[in-house]
């Protein structure tokens, strides 16, 4: 019986729910919210190449420093730019209207980006831009297609080219490819990891509370494991004259 | 009163005399006998039980930090997840305990299919308990609006606009419930009064009478048997102990089981991979961007599934009801003269062996695209096989037990184990 029981359980829990946006295989962000140096790098490539157009309105400043393991002094000379005050949210410099305009869209907030897309979406997007001179901005992007972003992180990637495949109305981007002399400051191992920890901030940023959660965690179950333990030798001293 | 009760001095004397708190507890739990060979099944009531006050406790806190309001909803929710102090804790554990409360619903619920706790005496119990499943989906799907995310939006939307189906009057009463012309604030506002008291009151009332009415007649068992029949020379039941200590010791270790599962999910997976908390609840209600797939939480799906399988829309809307509505007659459908599963005809263990599989199977395809294919057969194929399945229990548990097809075994006169 208790084996059916746990069996149902397991049967109601497994299994992966439907993400949306956008398909095709997604690469594995292998995300580790509890990596400082990691968080640290992201929050610092996030500053610079994203608060320009993206805001992310739910995420205060002062919740940076013990996530990244550094000071609030280091956080403001690195990564605020401007003026600030104790409270504030990170938010874009470009105004959303003007966004707009550019773009065709204004830059979404990417507050929970992380948790509505996913981790892995982030980092397959950051991995899919494309040189594609037929667009309005000049790139696309394989995941998401007709994506109004363009490549901000190309002079650290490079330029990726598409290489098409089928042909007629099927034809479609099979993969990405940096050609000769189109290479950017860093190796595609760096540029992963690079991402990667943009996407390990965006996490971060999504749910500030997961690395500590997971941390309370397992104590909470720890604890509930002797406390359960103990319930049941209670239990079998009751139980001693029914049987 | 017993004597000893009444030459009780102290402060529980002076209450007693004012207000029956030693009868009551004596009646209830002190004094409770219930049969001892409860199973494993047995253990889900206590932990809805438990997981109603969970509900309740915290969705008083997070009703301190929440705005019911269309601006203000979203960005309250996330008010809570990052700046109210353990406001994370408090809402991961009423999110997962919603979703937990259905898992040990289903699972008492299952219980009472399996050992015959709906049959006579037990009728009421029954009843009481669908009327509870039923306000327990209404308080679902009403809280399930008020993170205001996509998914709360568009799913609100789309379920409302079922009501839309009725004939004649449907557009109007759909209306009348959104008190708009789409979901809108106001339909958050009136959600929310609904979620945080009309409903919990009815809740908690009704759970009253659910557990007055069980110790009236007394708690079904794994064997079915009539406890009642055997007592002993002070009139206690053979078969029986007290509630308390017996139970309630060995509630509590069922509850620690019940808290490491529950503490797995509000600390390590809060999302349970997308079914507790939806990727597109994260983000903001928008009137006019409808999600690429909007499935309702996976506690619905099972109906969700009947609703899709029929091709009519009404017709659909009409056999979701109507597979709500014969649980309620379960009692009167079996006909059966006996309770527990142990004893009953092979037939019928076939039969409920395959509702229990319906039920699971459409609750996962609720989950999935209509057109998806599996093992050749698209989605609402399937879902209209398990449909039919489903209904099918019903029918043939009748003609099973009132045609006298049953050949059940031979009940024993006192429990077995």
């Amino acid at each position: 019986m208790k084996t059916i029981a746990f069996a149902i359980m397991l049967a109601l829990f497994s299994g992966t729910a439907v993400a949306a946006g956008g398909g095709g295989d997604l690469m594995d962000a292998k995300v580790d919210v509890s990596n400082e140096a990691s968080l640290q790098r992201g929050a610092k490539l996030f500053a610079n190449n994203c608060m320009g157009c993206h805001s992310a309105k739910f995420v205060r400043w002062n919740a940076l420093p013990e996530a990244l393991g550094v000071s609030m002094e280091t956080i403001e000379e690195n990564l605020i730019y401007g003026s600030y005050e104790a409270g504030d949210t990170i938010n874009a410099a470009m105004r959303p209207a003007d966004g707009s305009e550019w773009f065709g869209a204004a830059p979404p907030d990417l507050s929970l980006t992380a948790r509505a897309r996913g981790e892995d979406w982030v980092y397959t997007y950051l991995n899919s831009f494309y040189r594609d001179p037929d667009a309005s901005i000049g790139w696309n992007n394989k995941l998401l297609k007709n994506s109004s972003m363009p490549h901000v992180l190309w002079r650290l990637q490079g330029v990726p080219e598409p290489v098409y495949e089928g042909s007629g109305d099927s034809i479609q981007v099979a993969s990405l490819e940096i050609p000769e002399g189109q290479g950017g400051t860093l190796t595609e191992a760096e540029y992963h990891q690079a991402t990667r920890d943009i996407t390990n901030f965006m996490a971060f940023m999504a749910e500030p509370v997961r690395a500590k959660r997971q941390e309370i965690g397992v104590w909470v179950i720890g604890f509930l494991v002797v406390f359960t333990i103990l319930a049941y030798f209670l239990k079998r001293e009751y139980w001693r004259d029914v049987h | 009163m017993s004597d000893a009760t009444k030459a009780q001095g102290g402060l529980l004397g002076w209450v007693d005399a004012r207000f029956p708190l030693t009868r009551m507890w004596n009646e209830h739990i002190g004094e409770y006998y219930a049969p001892k060979n409860f199973n494993l099944w047995y253990y889900f009531g206590s932990l809805a039980l438990f997981v109603l006050v969970n509900q309740l406790l915290t969705g008083i806190w997070l009703t301190m930090n929440y705005n019911p309001s269309a601006d203000g909803a979203f960005a309250s929710v996330e008010y809570i997840m990052r700046d109210v102090e353990w406001g994370w804790l408090i809402r991961y554990m009423h999110s997962t305990g919603a979703s937990a409360f259905f898992v040990v619903v289903y699972l008492h619920m299952f219980r009472a299919l399996l050992y015959g706790s709906y049959q006579k005496p037990r009728e009421l119990i029954w009843v009481f308990g669908m009327i509870i499943y039923v306000l327990l989906m209404a308080e679902a799907f009403m809280g399930y609006l008020l993170p205001w995310g996509q998914m709360s939006y568009w799913g609100a939307q789309v379920i409302i606009s079922l009501f839309g189906a009725i004939p004649g009057i449907g557009e109007e009463l759909a209306l009348w419930i959104r008190g708009d012309y789409n979901i809108s604030g106001v339909t958050l506002n009136r959600f929310f009064a609904l979620h945080v008291v009309a409903l919990p009151l009815a809740l908690v009332g009704l759970v009253v009478f659910h557990i007055l009415a069980l110790h009236e007649v007394g708690s079904n068992n794994p064997d079915g048997v009539d406890i009642k029949k055997n007592k002993d020379s002070s009139g206690k039941p053979k078969d029986g102990i007290p509630f308390h200590p017996y139970y309630t010791v060995k509630d509590t270790f069922g509850l620690g089981v019940f808290l490491i599962f529950f503490s797995a999910v509000v600390f390590f997976a809060p999302e349970m991979g997308g079914y507790f908390l939806e990727p597109p609840n994260f983000e903001p209600a928008n009137p006019l961007q409808t999600p690429e797939h909007i499935a309702p939480v996976w506690y619905f799906t099972a109906f969700y599934s009947v609703l899709r399988a029929i091709p009519d829309k009404f017709g659909g809307v009409l056999a979701m009801g109507l597979a709500i509505f014969l649980l309620f007659l379960l009692p009167w459908i079996d006909r059966g003269k006996v309770r527990s599963i142990r004893y009953r005809g092979l037939g019928h263990k076939i039969a409920l062996g395959l509702f229990a599989v319906a039920f699971v199977c459409l609750s996962y395809l609720g989950l999935q695209a209509p057109s998806d294919v599996y093992f050749g057969l698209t989605v609402t194929l399937w879902a209209q096989i398990w449909t039919a399945v489903y209904f099918g229990f019903f029918i043939f548990l009748f003609t099973y037990t009132a045609f006298g097809f049953e050949k059940p075994k031979p009940v024993p006169e006192r429990v077995t184990d």
